[in-house]
C-alpha cells in the first residue's frame, strides 16, 4: 500500500501546482484591480498599495469610458440575444432532428457548409447592409447580427434531440396531439439541459465579443458594449494610466459569467457531450 | 448541379401538363397570379399571391431591372470634377459607386429567386386544389390552412424566421464578398471615389503564382501547423488532466475541475491580454527570471519569430486543456470497465491500459469534436490576434507577421489595407480547407462509420 501513498501524494502535488498555473493569471487580474501604484508594467505580482480608486473611476463616469452605460447596453443586447437566440436554435435543431419533409437534408447540408467559413469574412458585407438600412451603430443592429446567425448553431442540440426517444412522439400523435402540441407539451419539457447551454451560450456571446461590436458601432462610444468598451480603453495613448481601471472592469464582468457559468456547469457538460457523442 | 437540372426540367413537364389540361380562369392564373384562389373563394390566400406578383413586378421595375444591370458593369460614371456651365466652376460629380451596385444586384438577383419559389408554391397549390377537386373533397379555407401550419407543415412555421435571418445576414454577405474575390476591389480601387470591376481569377493566380504567393504559402504553412498543434496538445494533455483528476483516491476532485474550468468563463480578451502583459520583456514573467539569474536579457516571448509561434502554442493549452478535460471526464464516466478489467488480469500495466485501451475509446467518442476544434483553430482569431496581433512583423510578408494566421491576415487585409479582393480569396481558401479537411477525416473516421453521420 507504501507505492500508492506516494502515487497519492505526487498526483496531489502535481495538480495543485497545475491548478496554481491555471488560476495565477485570473488571481493577478484581481491583485492588478486593487493596486495603487505603478502603470501597465510592474516587475512584481503582490501589490505594494491597495485601492478602490479604480473601481470608483469606472462609476464616477467618464464621457470617454461610460462604464456604467456600456454595462447596461451588453446586458440588454445580451437578454434579448439570449431570448430570440435560443428560440431560432431550439427550433431549427428540432425540425432538422424530429420533422421529415423533402428539404431537410438539404437544408442541413448547405448550414454545414455555411459554418465553414470564416466569419470575418462576411462582417464588412454585413456592415453596409445595416448601413443601407441606416441600422449602424444601434443596439438594435447588433442583436439582429448576433441572433440572425444563431439558427446555424443547432448541431449540438439536434443531436441532443435525437436522444430522446421517437415513441413519446408517437404515442401523443395517437392521441390527436398536433405537432405544434408535440414540441410545445412534450420536448420543450424534456429539454431543460439544452435549452439552458444554449441560452447560457448566447448569453455570454455579447460580453466576449470585440470585432463584430466594434465594426458595427464604429466610434459611437455611448453605444459600446463592455467588451470593445474595455478594449477601447487599452489604446497605445491610454493603455499606461489606465490598466488598473481596465483590469478592475474586468472583474466585474468576470465574476458574473464566472458564477452563471459554474452554476450551469452541469448543463454545459451534458450540452456538449451529448452533441459531441452524437455528431 | 445534375440534380437542380433534374428538378427543374421536371417541373417544367408538370406545368405544360397542368396547363394543357386546364383552361379559363386557371390557365389564367399562369399569368395573373391567384386569379384561380380567388375564383375558388380563396380570397386571402388567392390576394397574397397577387399581391406578390404585383411588388415583385414593381420591384423590378423601379429598382430590380437596372439593378442587375448594374451588376454586370459595376458602375462605368467614374467620380470626378465636370465643369458646370452655369457657375463657371469645377463641381464634384458623384459617379457610380460599384460597391453598393454590387450589393443591389446580389439582393436584386435573391429577391428574383424567392419569387420563383413562390411561383412555383403558387404552382403548387393550383395543383392542390385541382386534385382535391377531382376526388370531390372540400377546399381548405384561409383557416385550415392556417390550422395546418401548427400539424402537418410545422417545419414551416418553425423554419421561416430562422432561415430569413441566416438568409439576410449570412448569405447574402457571403456571396457578396465570394463575388468580391472576383473583382478589382483593392486599396486602388475604392468606391465612391473609384470604380472596380470583374477581373475573373486574377486574384487567385496573384495568390498562388503571383506577388501574394510569398505570403500565401508561409502563412498556410504556419496555419496548418498550428491547427494540428493547437488540436494536439490541448487534446492530449485534456484527456491526461482528466484521467489525473478521475484517478482513485483523489480529493476534491469538484475543487480541482472547478478551478480549472473558472478559467473558461473569462473572457478571452480579458485572459490572453493580460498573458501578453505577463510575457512583456518588463512584465512579471521576464523580471523574476532574471531575479533569480535565470536570464541576462528578457526572453522575446511574443516578439521573436519562432519563440511567439512555441508561446501561442503553449498558451492556447491554457484555453484549450480545461475544455478537453470537461469533455473527457463526461465521457471517462461513461466508458465501460470490462475491457480495462479483462487487461489488468492479463497482466497489462497503467500506461498500456491507457495506450490501448482509454485513449483509443476516448478518441472515438472525440472524433467529431476533434474536428470541430480543428477547424476552430484553422479560424482562431482570438489567441493571435489578442496575444501577438500577427506580429512579430515580417517585412517579406505583405502586411502580415511571423504568427499571423489567414483569418488574421484576412483581418487586416480587409480592416488595415483595405485589400478587400485578396481577403476575400483567402477566405473562400480557408473554407476549402475547412470543408475538405472536415470531409475527409469524418468520413475516414469510425464514428462516421458506425452512426449515420448527418443522420
Amino acid at each position: 500500500m507504501k507505492k500508492d501513498t506516494i502515487s497519492n501524494f505526487l498526483s496531489h502535488g502535481l495538480l495543485i501546482f497545475l491548478a496554481a498555473i491555471w488560476v495565477f493569471p485570473i488571481i493577478w487580474i484581481v491583485l492588478t484591480s486593487f493596486r495603487g501604484e505603478g502603470g501597465m508594467f510592474v516587475p512584481y505580482i503582490i501589490p505594494k498599495e491597495y485601492t478602490l480608486e479604480h473601481y470608483r473611476y469606472l462609476f464616477n463616469g467618464n464621457s470617454n469610458f461610460p462604464f456604467v452605460k456600456w454595462f447596461t447596453n451588453t446586458f440588454i443586447v445580451s437578454v434579448v440575444t439570449c431570448i430570440l437566440s435560443t428560440i431560432l436554435t431550439v427550433s431549427m435543431a428540432y425540425v432538422l432532428s424530429r420533422l421529415q419533409f423533402k428539404m431537410r437534408k438539404p437544408i442541413m447540408k448547405v448550414s454545414l457548409v455555411l459554418t465553414m467559413f470564416p466569419a470575418f469574412m462576411s462582417m464588412i458585407a454585413v456592415y453596409y447592409l445595416l448601413k443601407a438600412v441606416n441600422l449602424t451603430q444601434s443596439l438594435f443592429a447588433l442583436i439582429l447580427v448576433y441572433s440572425a446567425g444563431a439558427a446555424l448553431n443547432f448541431f449540438i442540440a439536434k443531436g441532443f434531440f435525437d436522444t430522446i426517444p421517437r415513441t413519446l412522439d408517437e404515442s401523443a400523435m395517437i392521441d390527436g396531439a398536433s405537432k405544434a402540441e408535440i414540441f410545445t407539451k412534450i420536448t420543450l419539457p424534456l429539454s431543460k439541459p439544452i435549452i439552458v447551454y444554449t441560452a447560457l451560450m448566447a448569453f455570454m456571446a455579447p460580453w466576449m465579443d470585440f470585432i463584430f461590436a466594434k465594426v458595427i458601432m464604429g466610434d459611437n462610444v455611448e453605444k459600446y458594449t463592455i467588451a470593445i468598451g474595455l478594449f477601447s480603453m487599452m489604446t497605445r495613448e491610454n493603455a499606461d494610466h489606465l490598466y488598473m481601471a481596465f483590469t478592475a472592469g474586468c472583474v466585474l464582468i468576470a465574476v458574473p459569467i464566472t458564477l452563471l457559468f459554474i452554476y450551469l456547469q452541469k448543463y454545459y457538460v451534458e450540452g456538449i457531450t451529448s452533441g459531441s457523442v452524437k455528431g | 448541379m445534375s440534380q437542380i437540372g433534374s428538378t427543374i426540367s421536371s417541373s417544367l413537364k408538370q406545368y405544360s401538363a397542368f396547363f394543357k389540361e386546364g383552361s379559363g380562369v386557371r390557365n389564367l392564373s399562369f399569368i395573373i397570379m391567384g386569379a384561380s384562389h380567388l375564383s375558388k373563394g380563396q380570397l386571402i390566400k388567392g390576394s397574397l399571391f397577387l399581391s406578390a406578383e404585383i411588388g415583385f413586378i414593381l420591384f423590378m421595375i423601379l429598382q430590380g431591372f437596372s439593378a442587375i444591370g448594374g451588376l454586370l458593369t459595376l458602375g462605368t460614371a467614374q467620380q470626378g470634377w465636370v465643369m458646370d456651365e452655369e457657375l463657371g466652376i469645377e463641381v464634384l460629380a458623384k459617379g457610380d459607386n460599384s460597391m453598393l451596385m454590387l450589393i443591389y444586384g446580389i439582393v436584386a438577383i435573391t429577391l428574383c429567386i424567392l419569387f420563383i419559389c413562390v411561383y412555383h408554391a403558387h404552382f403548387k397549390s393550383m395543383q392542390y386544389i385541382s386534385d382535391l377537386e377531382k376526388k370531390g373533397l372540400a377546399i381548405p379555407s384561409f383557416k385550415d390552412d392556417v390550422k395546418s401550419l401548427l400539424d402537418d407543415k410545422f417545419h414551416i412555421t418553425l423554419l421561416a424566421i430562422p432561415v430569413i435571418g441566416v438568409l439576410v445576414f449570412t448569405v447574402i454577405p457571403l456571396i457578396y464578398m465570394i463575388s468580391i474575390a472576383f473583382t478589382s476591389f483593392d486599396h486602388n480601387h475604392l468606391p465612391p471615389k473609384n470604380l472596380f470591376d470583374w477581373v475573373g481569377f486574377a486574384n487567385f493566380s496573384n495568390i498562388l503564382t503571383g506577388r501574394m504567393a510569398g505570403t500565401f504559402f508561409p502563412l498556410l504553412g504556419w496555419t496548418l501547423t498550428w491547427a494540428f498543434m493547437a488540436t494536439a496538445t490541448s487534446f492530449i494533455f485534456g484527456v491526461l488532466l482528466a484521467l489525473l483528476i478521475n484517478k482513485k483516491g483523489i480529493k476534491g476532485k469538484a475543487v480541482f475541475r472547478t478551478l480549472f474550468v473558472l478559467t473558461m468563463a473569462v473572457p478571452q480578451f480579458v485572459s490572453l491580454l493580460i498573458m501578453r502583459n505577463l510575457l512583456h520583456a518588463s512584465g512579471p514573467v521576464n523580471v523574476f527570471l532574471e531575479d533569480i539569474g535565470l536570464i541576462s536579457a528578457p526572453i522575446p516571448f511574443l516578439t521573436d519569430g519562432l519563440i511567439a509561434k512555441l508561446s501561442v502554442i503553449t498558451i492556447n493549452m491554457w484555453i484549450g486543456i480545461p475544455v478537453t478535460m470537461l469533455v473527457a471526464t463526461g465521457i471517462l464516466m461513461n466508458l465501460p470497465s470490462d475491457q480495462i478489467e479483462a487487461a489488468k488480469i492479463d497482466g497489462a500495466n497503467g500506461f498500456q491500459i491507457l495506450k490501448s485501451i482509454t485513449f483509443p475509446q476516448i478518441l472515438f467518442v472525440m472524433t467529431p469534436s476533434l474536428i470541430q476544434q480543428f477547424v476552430g483553430n484553422i479560424n482562431n482569431f482570438n489567441v493571435i490576434y489578442l496575444l501577438t496581433e500577427g506580429g512579430p512583423v515580417n517585412s517579406n510578408y505583405y502586411s502580415a507577421g511571423e504568427t499571423d494566421l489567414l483569418v488574421t491576415w484576412l483581418y487586416k487585409l480587409t480592416i488595415e489595407t483595405a485589400d478587400y479582393n485578396i481577403a476575400s480569396v483567402i477566405g473562400i481558401i480557408t473554407f476549402v480547407l475547412s470543408a475538405v479537411f472536415s470531409l475527409f477525416v469524418y468520413t475516414r473516421s469510425n464514428s462516421f462509420k458506425k452512426e449515420d453521420g448527418l443522420g
